[in-house]
């Protein structure tokens, strides 16, 4: 599925990524941890330069456009589906047919009633469930998501990862909640300074193990 | 399955409302094309730029320095004057003046001075000088306004009016004074070239008598030395040529035609004063005459003037939705960027009055022609502004391409400050519809120049006011859209 060989990558003259060896096979769960700009996100994004065929993302920025509703950031993820006159029209009238689907998409991570609601007017948690409807949407066989439950609670974060796992087959996600992480993937991938430092199935690993990875 | 209809934005709801009222007035606007063979003759006109035309190089020579001296000195005058009412304008009656003064059109100031001081310099330089200093002294006092003051709030309250600005607020807001100063030199320009039109003797002059002659090549030979001063005012505008610049401008556009202190003294003793008054009638023949003025005259002239408008902002959002992508870096690499920039520099140099005469001549009187130069001036302007607004955005990696791009990612991204361009522009769009009548198009311009024409001051002035007031309401209905809409604007679109 994902197969990566001696890969480095520089950004403005430093390295940020240093000899990373990765294989990911169909169906695995990855949760890719270690503190904020250990290169989390850099791996994720050489991941989708690679492999971005049937891939969805959700960015840390989330990348939504605050004066759509939600109905239409979450119909983005199919954008490329349809062709552009359908697209277009949808803008002026949504359609009933992904209307239906992502219905029932929103009601799955709670935000049903936000369906016509422009994305500015949602709080910070509301707005990353909304990136993650849009994944859903899109839907592949790859999902890379940076931190998709960084401002969302407890309980919700339970709820939208497992929406995530359940609907992609393979799925790799930077996480810094470690017990999120051990709960919901098989296999931990530790980043500290742009090296892998630690590659292990979630299942030999305790949650002290982990934090380690995050002392200064 | 929501219970709610989708609905769409307020802003989307303006924008049709807008639209349905540019639609209707299409159905009562006069936009046929009338000349026997409009389409040879525009090609004719378009294939005259391969044989630019610089026989006449001392004329040229002469009247480009007039055109540069007259847009100097009036936006030094400007400047200077619309500094120190900045100062007051918190002062209602000085802020009420302003929008009066900034309302009349720099044409119509000319024509109104034309009959003062007739071609004497201070007719140009008051005509320009005028209006940019009400405009100055509204953008200046907005930079004051919004300018940080946390270094004024730090000063010892003891410490003189004059040491604080200059210390504590001058150095911040020095560079915003500067862009805009500049930024208004180069319409200066525009509008130092097109008082030529009304006999100044600046480069609109010798492009409209090229023009009456049909002498394309002459015109074309004028048109590009005027975009190559506009395309190298950075060059030749060193801050340290400034000094010598204002210097010699007085000296160049000198003439030996003196004011007439009794041609002043009868301009606002008699000219001016309405004919009931001036024969000594009553009130009732006052009102007679005014009645028949505001129904033959003004009226229609409004009426007019409102639907050009209309239509006109229409179709310069139209086009300033086809224009932004040129130079948008989410649509083209760098090359292609290059060419849309180096278009709409093009575009939106052409001062619309030039580019409305140009296709008037071409097509024949009729709206057309002015609302295809309005939206191309405007359009490009607010599209130029729009594209290097698009170029802040940054997308998501997986983001889609063409018109999904266009439709999903950007257009909802900008469209709240397109829409403030947009109406920020009305009214300039307004004054300048006013305006083109002068040219022949019914709107209120042709009026008040046939009543001067006529000799008939005590009317334009009336129908001057008239056009003032009109540019005064559609100003606060758009402030107040923009408002509602929450909207903002950068101050630089004026």
């Amino acid at each position: 599925m994902i197969f990566l060989k001696s890969e480095n990558v520089s950004y403005q003259n430093i390295k940020t990524l240093h000899n990373i060896e990765l294989t990911v096979k169909k169906g695995e769960k990855l949760a890719l941890i270690g503190h904020s700009g250990s290169g989390k996100s850099t791996l994720l994004k050489l991941i989708y330069e690679r492999y971005s065929d049937n891939t969805a993302l959700v960015p840390q920025d989330y990348g939504l456009v605050n004066h759509l509703s939600v109905y239409h950031n979450v119909y983005m993820g199919q954008l490329n589906q349809n062709s552009t006159w359908y697209n277009i029209v949808n803008l002026v009238r949504p359609w009933q047919k992904p209307l239906e689907r992502i219905s029932i998409i929103l009601s799955q991570l709670q935000l049903e009633d936000y369906l016509f609601r422009p994305v500015g007017q949602l709080s910070g948690g509301q707005k990353q469930r909304v990136a993650v409807a849009r994944s859903l949407f899109q839907g592949g066989n790859l999902l890379l998501a940076d931190e998709p439950v960084s401002s969302v609670d407890e309980k919700q974060s339970q709820v939208v990862l497992r929406q995530l796992c359940n609907h992609f087959s393979t799925v790799v996600l930077a996480m810094h909640d470690t017990q999120l992480a051990l709960a919901f993937c098989d296999r931990i991938i530790g980043l500290e300074k742009g090296k892998i430092v630690l590659d292990q199935p979630s299942h030999k690993l305790a949650s002290q193990d982990l934090l380690a990875l995050y002392a200064e | 399955m929501p219970s709610k209809p989708y609905k769409h934005s307020a802003a989307w709801n303006v924008s049709w409302v807008f639209i349905f009222i540019a639609v209707g007035s299409l159905f009562v606007a006069d936009i046929e094309i009338s000349t026997f063979e409009p389409w040879g003759e525009l090609s004719r006109f378009f294939l005259a730029i391969f044989s630019p035309d610089w026989t006449h190089y001392k004329d040229i020579g002469d009247a480009i320095l007039q055109t540069l001296a007259f847009a100097i000195l009036g936006v030094v005058f400007g400047c200077v004057v619309g500094f120190a009412l900045a100062l007051v304008f918190h002062w209602r009656l000085v802020r009420t003046i302003c929008a009066l003064v900034r309302a009349v059109h720099e044409l119509f100031w000319a024509l109104i001075f034309l009959q003062i001081f007739g071609l004497h310099p201070l007719t140009g330089l008051l005509a320009i000088g005028l209006p940019y200093a009400a405009t100055f002294a509204k953008i200046y006092a907005e930079i004051l306004e919004e300018g940080d003051k946390s270094a004024l709030q730090a000063v010892d309250p003891k410490t003189s009016v004059i040491s604080v600005f200059f210390y504590a607020r001058l150095p911040d807001l020095w560079v915003h004074f500067k862009t805009y100063t500049l930024y208004r030199l180069e319409c200066a320009l525009r509008s130092s070239t097109v008082l030529g039109f009304v006999g100044l003797p600046t480069v609109g002059y010798l492009l409209s008598s090229a023009f009456l002659e049909g002498n394309y090549t002459e015109v074309w030979g004028l048109l590009l030395l005027f975009y190559l001063i506009i395309a190298t005012i950075r060059y030749w505008l060193r801050p340290k040529l400034l000094p010598f610049y204002i210097l010699v401008s007085p000296f160049i556009i000198a003439n030996d035609s003196e004011i007439s202190s009794e041609n002043m003294v009868r301009f606002f003793t008699e000219d001016i004063i309405p004919t009931p008054i001036r024969n000594g009638e009553g009130l009732v023949e006052l009102g007679q005459w005014f009645n028949e003025l505001f129904l033959t005259q003004a009226l229609p002239g409004i009426a007019n003037t409102l639907i050009l408008t209309q239509i006109a902002l229409v179709i310069t959002a139209i086009l300033t939705l086809l224009f932004f992508p040129l130079i948008s870096s989410h649509f083209f690499k760098q090359t292609g960027q290059t060419m849309g920039h180096t278009f709409l520099v093009i575009v939106r140099s052409t001062p619309e009055y030039i580019l409305a005469y140009i296709l008037l001549q071409l097509w024949g009187p009729s709206m057309l022609p002015a609302i295809i130069a309005l939206a191309m001036h405007n359009g490009a302007i607010i599209g130029h502004l729009i594209g290097r607004y698009s170029n802040e955005i940054t997308l998501r990696i997986d983001t889609v391409k063409g018109g999904n791009r266009y439709f999903y990612e950007l257009l909802p991204r900008l469209y709240g400050q397109f829409l403030a361009f947009l109406f920020y522009r009305w009214e300039i769009i307004l004054r300048e519809s006013a305006i083109l009548g002068i040219l022949g198009i019914a709107t209120l311009g042709f009026y008040i120049d046939s009543a001067i024409q006529d000799l008939r001051l005590d009317k334009a002035i009336i129908l001057i006011v008239i056009t003032a007031l009109l540019n005064v309401v559609v100003d606060s209905i758009s402030r107040r859209l923009r408002s509602r809409l929450r909207l903002k604007t950068a101050v630089e679109c004026s």
